[in-house]
């Protein structure tokens, strides 16, 4: 997105050493890994950097929780309900008595894994469904595609809702639901990657000398295919903390005494909180703005990193 | 044009049963017989077994099935367990207020979109690029309810300038203006996200069509930048736009469901949510249903407009 058409992957001597000037940018040949070439790209990227370092802080500190809490989360202290932000209590105290910031640090823990497990799983649904898809062709792959279309027509959120009031709240439900419902996507694009790269030539030519399907498929597409997949991934990660926020928030998401952001959002409906104690709902709003931005940011470089001619588009 | 009509109506019928097939499969996981819901304590074995036989509950789960497509194709959807009215009248009597809240965050969204767009397109790395570009990130990654409780609390309670929800004044004739002034929050709110999709799509799209042959070759001539963006850029740049609409109205729908509840806005969204309270499961049923059909009629008029704006769409044999 930003400069990076600049980047030379390494001169091979000077000008002056080569005693004549070059017009042409020159390239040695280094070996080097593809993750570390995406990973340099992605450092190019100053948002993304912005994002991870942001996204690192808010996972130690949530990951930390215990050690730097003040309080237990689920403690009640009766003498001060609703109190403002003070020494003891940097970010004040909730309705029933209990420190905003300890909930705050805890309920990230809540946030970021529901992130990473339900992508975790329809991450792993969606290569294998979509590679069927991509590899097969056929009868096989207007089914696949027909049931994705059926899924995909849903509006998600109404969909989350209902399989949660059938199944019931609870963390564990709802990574599972968000889960199970969110590979369509990622087998779209699995698809669209396989179906693209089939037909190269060096495909072909793994056929021609005998490579049999299941290898071409693991070692020689599929690998491929990643890009466009870790980008999804990393998109989707954003896009369940929303969705687990948005359901904590209506209620239906984790259940006290256990807090997660959108949950401690949940409490601030009433319009007299609302008025009139902004730090039992500005902070929590905050942490889920800020570290889905903070993915978002990611998600932004690693596609630039990954897919050099979209740089600076979008 | 018809043939193209046809054929992506032809599409649709499987999704369409496919739908209608899901949506059954998840209230045949609903906890409990939809007969105990209705059985009152002096009803005998007798007539419990009688409901069921004219529920069809006696029958193997397809025939079942297909007793239940027959109503819904009849147009009726069932009764609810709470209100044990029809649900068909209640869906009718709120997906209006949805459609009109969705309709104006979509109007709002291209309004705010499209020119930020072409501007951050024509203006590329500009100051103006980078705010627009910052500034649809936080767009994208502001959880709705928040972004509605920051209004409320600014626009409501500060300022007082904007009502905090519901639909129209209580105790208030009916009033055009009323009814906008409650309409400007939740309607703001929902196209937020959406507007920065839009702005993100428009740039890029443009971006591609400003680099291309025909566009260097006006500039080359010497036509006005004005001429140049608006009428050879624009049009061209605008036709993916539509593939957006189908793509994002599922998405529009799902985030009626928090914008309506935070608004306290008389819609779809909001019964989802109150009728999962009460776990009025017929309600729900009906209503993720008449959504899933209306994203697939919306994507359907977006493939159509697509094919009307784009002849190469309608008479290549790209069908996926």
């Amino acid at each position: 997105m930003t400069s990076g058409s600049e980047h030379r992957v390494g001169p091979a001597w000077t000008e002056e050493e080569r005693g004549e000037p070059t017009t042409r940018q020159d390239f040695v040949y280094r070996p080097r890994s593809l993750s570390g070439m995406v990973f340099r790209q992605f450092l190019q990227h100053r948002l993304a950097v912005l994002g991870m370092v942001m996204l690192v802080l808010i996972s130690l500190s949530a990951l930390f929780a215990d050690v730097l809490a003040p309080y237990d989360p689920t403690y009640i202290d009766p003498g001060f309900l609703n109190d403002a932000p003070s020494r003891a209590h940097p970010l004040g105290l909730d309705q029933i008595g209990r420190d905003v910031f300890s909930r705050l640090l805890y309920g990230g823990r809540v946030s970021l894994s529901v992130g990473v497990v339900a992508v975790a799983i329809y991450m792993s649904i969606g290569l294998v469904v979509g590679s069927l898809a991509g590899y097969f062709g056929g009868v096989v792959d207007s089914v696949i595609s027909r049931i994705i279309d059926v899924i995909l027509s849903f509006p998600r959120l109404m969909l989350i809702l209902v399989l949660v009031s059938v199944l019931g709240p609870g963390l564990r439900n709802i990574m599972l639901i968000l889960g199970v419902l969110g590979w369509p996507g990622v087998a779209r694009i699995v698809r669209g990657e396989i179906l693209r790269l089939r037909v190269q030539e060096y495909v072909l030519a793994a056929r021609a000398i005998g490579v049999s399907n299941r290898r071409i498929l693991i070692r020689h597409i599929l690998p491929n295919a990643m890009g466009p997949v870790l980008v999804a991934a990393t998109f989707g990660m954003a896009v369940a903390i929303l969705q687990e926020a948005g359901l904590s928030f209506l209620g239906l998401g984790v259940q006290p005494p256990a807090s997660s952001w959108g949950q401690m959002l949940n409490q601030a409906r009433s319009l007299t909180v609302l008025e009139s104690k902004p730090w039992l709902w500005v902070p929590p709003g905050m942490s889920i703005l800020l570290s889905v931005l903070s993915i978002n940011f990611m998600g932004d470089g690693l596609r630039d990193a990954l897919d050099p001619e979209l740089r600076g588009r979008d | 044009m018809t043939q193209y009509i046809l054929r992506r109506v032809l599409v649709s019928i499987p999704v369409l049963l496919g739908i209608t097939i899901v949506a059954y499969f998840i209230m045949t996981l609903v906890p409990g017989n939809f007969v105990d819901t209705f059985v009152s304590p002096n009803m005998t074995e007798t007539d419990i077994r009688l409901m069921e036989e004219k529920l069809n509950l006696d029958k193997p789960v397809y025939l079942q099935y297909l007793g239940w497509l027959r109503n819904i194709l009849s147009g009726n959807l069932g009764y609810s367990f709470v209100t044990r009215g029809p649900v068909t009248d209640r869906i009718i009597d709120r997906a209006g207020a949805t459609l009109v809240l969705a309709a104006s965050a979509v109007f709002l969204s291209y309004l705010i979109g499209i020119p930020l767009g072409v501007l951050s397109a024509v203006r590329q790395y500009s100051v103006v690029d980078w705010a627009a570009t910052f500034v649809s990130f936080v767009g994208v990654s502001a959880p709705s309810f928040f972004v509605g409780l920051i209004g409320i609390y600014v626009f409501s309670l500060r300022l007082n300038l904007l009502p905090s929800g519901g639909r129209r004044s209580m105790g208030m004739d009916f009033s055009l203006m009323d009814q906008m002034r409650h309409l400007i929050l939740p309607a703001t709110v929902l196209a937020w996200g959406y507007s920065s999709r839009v702005l993100r799509y428009v740039r890029s799209s443009m971006l591609d069509v400003i680099h291309q042959d025909y566009v260097q070759t006006a500039r080359s001539k010497g036509l006005r930048e004005y001429y140049l963006v608006f009428r050879h850029a624009l049009p061209n740049a605008l036709t993916p736009v539509i593939t957006l609409f189908g793509l994002q109205f599922p998405m529009l729908l799902g985030g009626a469901v928090i914008t309506e509840t935070v608004f306290s806005w008389p819609g779809l969204g909001r019964l989802a949510v109150e009728s999962i309270h009460k776990r009025d499961y017929p309600v729900i049923m009906a209503i993720i249903l008449v959504a899933a059909v209306m994203v697939l009629i919306g994507n359907l008029l977006a493939d159509v407009l697509y094919g009307v704006v784009d002849p190469r769409i309608r008479l290549g044999d790209g069908e996926s």
